[in-house]
């Protein structure tokens, strides 16, 4: 008896350490296979240019002595700063537009009962679905016609094209998880509907208008098509278009420059969106369960 | 007021005392409307009216040198079918399309399983494994570029040291191993979105269920494939379709890393829509090559459409 015993609990310890094997293995593996290219990026930034331009050095390790002298480039001699400080404008007022009128719309569809309210939930979503890239032509006549081409602004007006529908959808399942009796207890107590919404509701659904700005700002960043459309003029430019069309002069890349420009930029927003990633993802399915 | 929204029809029911007493800021028929319209006016003015100006340019010979507005009837269909590019992207955008979103939806399942178990360390393995998709596109794909060069690859130095390859593979310069390339790196970017939508589903699958299995018998294999993949499975739909949709309407990863070549093997409808009506100035032409995204688009559409239905009704 005994011995079975001990046989099947032997039996079930080796098949656990396995499987902790497993899932080490695995995580280990799904991190390399991600970020290997971003490790390549870092070590390269950093490496000299006999370095890098020989095809038999590896490309894991230095050769020769690291360098700084090409990310200094990037910095001192490069419009990299300002495509920075463009990408921060940008985001920054995009985040602003884009909450100012989903909070609102969300409210109305998650709360306000109207018999519209899902088939406008689900068509605003579909907007989400019209791509960049059937609408970059007419766009850019639109952004001509209002003399913004080669602005800002022209990203600041249509890139909450983009970012409103999935914040609208994100932000419905935030609302819908604020129990109802909050808002009622708020209305007996001598608020309006609007001002229970704006002092009580709006301090509850914080953690998902966090996770709508992350979100947002990690697309708006990500644009590439209207960005390189609109503005053609290297001061406007964000980092996703200025950084592969002013990092290259004619056939020459910058290449160490280039990826620590790479980096430079990814680093900061995936830190960022992991932070969150668990509001997103509750996020996403109360969204897509409750609507 | 607050009695009211316990009712089934609180507008009706008490239209009249309200009219009396609310103010405008707790009608919420009103405030409804007062909400939601600034939403759907800003959508309507940037998306609805380009849209509708995008078909009308399709039939039109605008140009970038001359915007006038003319209309041609089906000239731009006639031309951009006469030219074989626009088969060979239409071809391209399809494998592009089909090859990435299975292995996105593959690799992004896998991965979710991955991210959702227990192990040390796991925010920080969570922070590298979104890193290509929170990188801006065009970035990660011009380091791709690197990775890929035709002397210096990486990539190649790798496969040379593993004894693999006696010479390098010229990934960008050949038709087959261009559209690998940019299958691959597309696959890369936007796998860990797949997972992360996958991840939603497997959070909300009850954990009691999950250890019923475990308590009849069921092993990993047989849990995965009789319990975790069925009850996620309107999840992995939608996955499959944002990568889908996202792969059908991109043209950055081609652009940036191959410029559609060689000799357009790697041109999507979306970039040679870009080529023709941006750096080539045929805006009419440009117009009429995009709009062969929206009729898929929409098929996609409807399936999201329909899943949520089912979600719904569930």
């Amino acid at each position: 008896m005994t011995t079975d015993v001990v046989a099947l609990r032997r039996k079930y310890a080796r098949r656990h350490v396995a499987a902790r094997c497993g899932v080490y293995g695995a995580a280990i593996l799904a991190a390399l296979v991600c970020a290997l290219p971003f490790l390549w990026s870092v070590v390269s930034a950093f490496k000299q240019n006999q370095d890098l331009y020989n095809p038999e050095s590896n490309p894991f390790f230095f050769n020769k002595p690291a360098t700084p002298d090409h990310v200094t480039f990037l910095f001192t001699d490069t419009p990299f700063l300002t495509f920075v400080v463009n990408t921060l404008i940008v985001g920054a007022a995009v985040v602003l537009v884009t909450l100012v009128l989903a909070l609102p719309a969300a409210y109305s569809l998650a709360r306000l009962d109207r018999p519209w309210g899902t088939p406008m939930g689900i068509a605003i979503f579909m907007v989400y679905l019209v791509p960049p890239s059937l609408l970059f032509l007419s766009l850019t006549r639109v952004v001509v016609a209002l003399h913004l081409e080669d602005s800002l602004w022209s990203m600041i007006v249509v890139y909450p094209t983009i970012t409103i529908p999935v914040s609208v959808w994100l932000l419905i399942g935030f609302l819908k998880a604020v129990p109802k009796d909050v808002e009622e207890q708020a209305m007996v107590d001598g608020y309006s509907r609007l001002g229970a919404f704006l002092r009580i509701v709006l301090p509850l659904v914080f953690p998902g208008i966090v996770a709508v700005v992350v979100f947002s700002f990690t697309l708006t960043s990500s644009e590439f098509v209207y960005a390189l459309a609109f503005v053609s003029a290297s001061p406007e430019m964000v980092v996703s278009t200025g950084v592969p069309t002013q990092l290259v002069r004619g056939d020459v890349f910058f290449w160490q420059s280039l990826q620590a420009s790479t980096v430079i930029t990814a680093v900061p927003i995936a830190f960022l969106f992991n932070l969150f990633l668990d509001r997103f993802v509750t996020g996403f399915t109360m969204g897509a369960v409750k609507t | 007021m607050t009695h009211a929204r316990s009712g089934p029809k609180p507008a009706v029911a008490t239209a009249e005392g309200r009219r009396v007493k609310a103010g405008l800021a707790d009608r919420d028929g009103f405030l409804a409307w007062v909400m939601l319209l600034p939403s759907v006016v800003y959508i309507v003015a940037l998306v609805g009216i380009p849209f509708l100006l995008a078909i009308a340019f399709a039939f039109s010979d605008v140009t970038t040198g001359d915007p006038s507005f003319d209309f041609v009837g089906f000239r731009n269909f006639d031309e951009i079918f006469a030219d074989g590019v626009f088969w060979r992207a239409l071809r391209n955008t399809l494998v592009f399309t089909l090859v990435s979103m299975v292995l996105i939806v593959l690799f992004g399942k896998i991965l979710a399983n991955i991210l959702v178990a227990d192990f040390r360390g796991k925010w920080f393995v969570r922070f590298l494994v979104l890193l290509p998709w929170t990188t801006p596109v065009a970035l990660s794909t011009i380091s791709w570029l690197w990775f890929l060069d035709s002397i210096y690859s990486p990539v190649d130095w790798v496969l040379r040291h593993l004894g693999l390859i006696d010479a390098n593979i010229v990934w960008l310069g050949q038709p087959g191993t261009a559209m690998g390339s940019v299958i691959a790196v597309q696959t890369w970017r936007l796998t860990p979105l797949a997972a992360v939508i996958v991840m939603a589903g497997l959070v909300a699958i009850p954990r009691d269920i999950d250890e019923a299995a475990r308590i009849d018998g069921a092993g990993f294999w047989r849990r995965m494939f009789e319990v975790t993949v069925p009850l996620t499975l309107p999840v992995i739909a939608v996955a499959g379709l944002f990568g889908a949709i996202m792969t059908f309407t991109d043209m950055t990863v081609p652009y940036v890393l191959t410029r559609g070549g060689p000799t357009h093997s790697t041109d999507v409808l979306a970039s040679w829509a870009y080529f023709r009506g941006i750096e080539g100035g045929d805006v009419g032409q440009g117009a009429a090559i995009a709009l062969f995204l929206f009729p898929l688009l929409l098929a996609g559409a409807i399936a999201i459409l329909r899943t949520v239905r089912r979600w719904e009704a569930q």
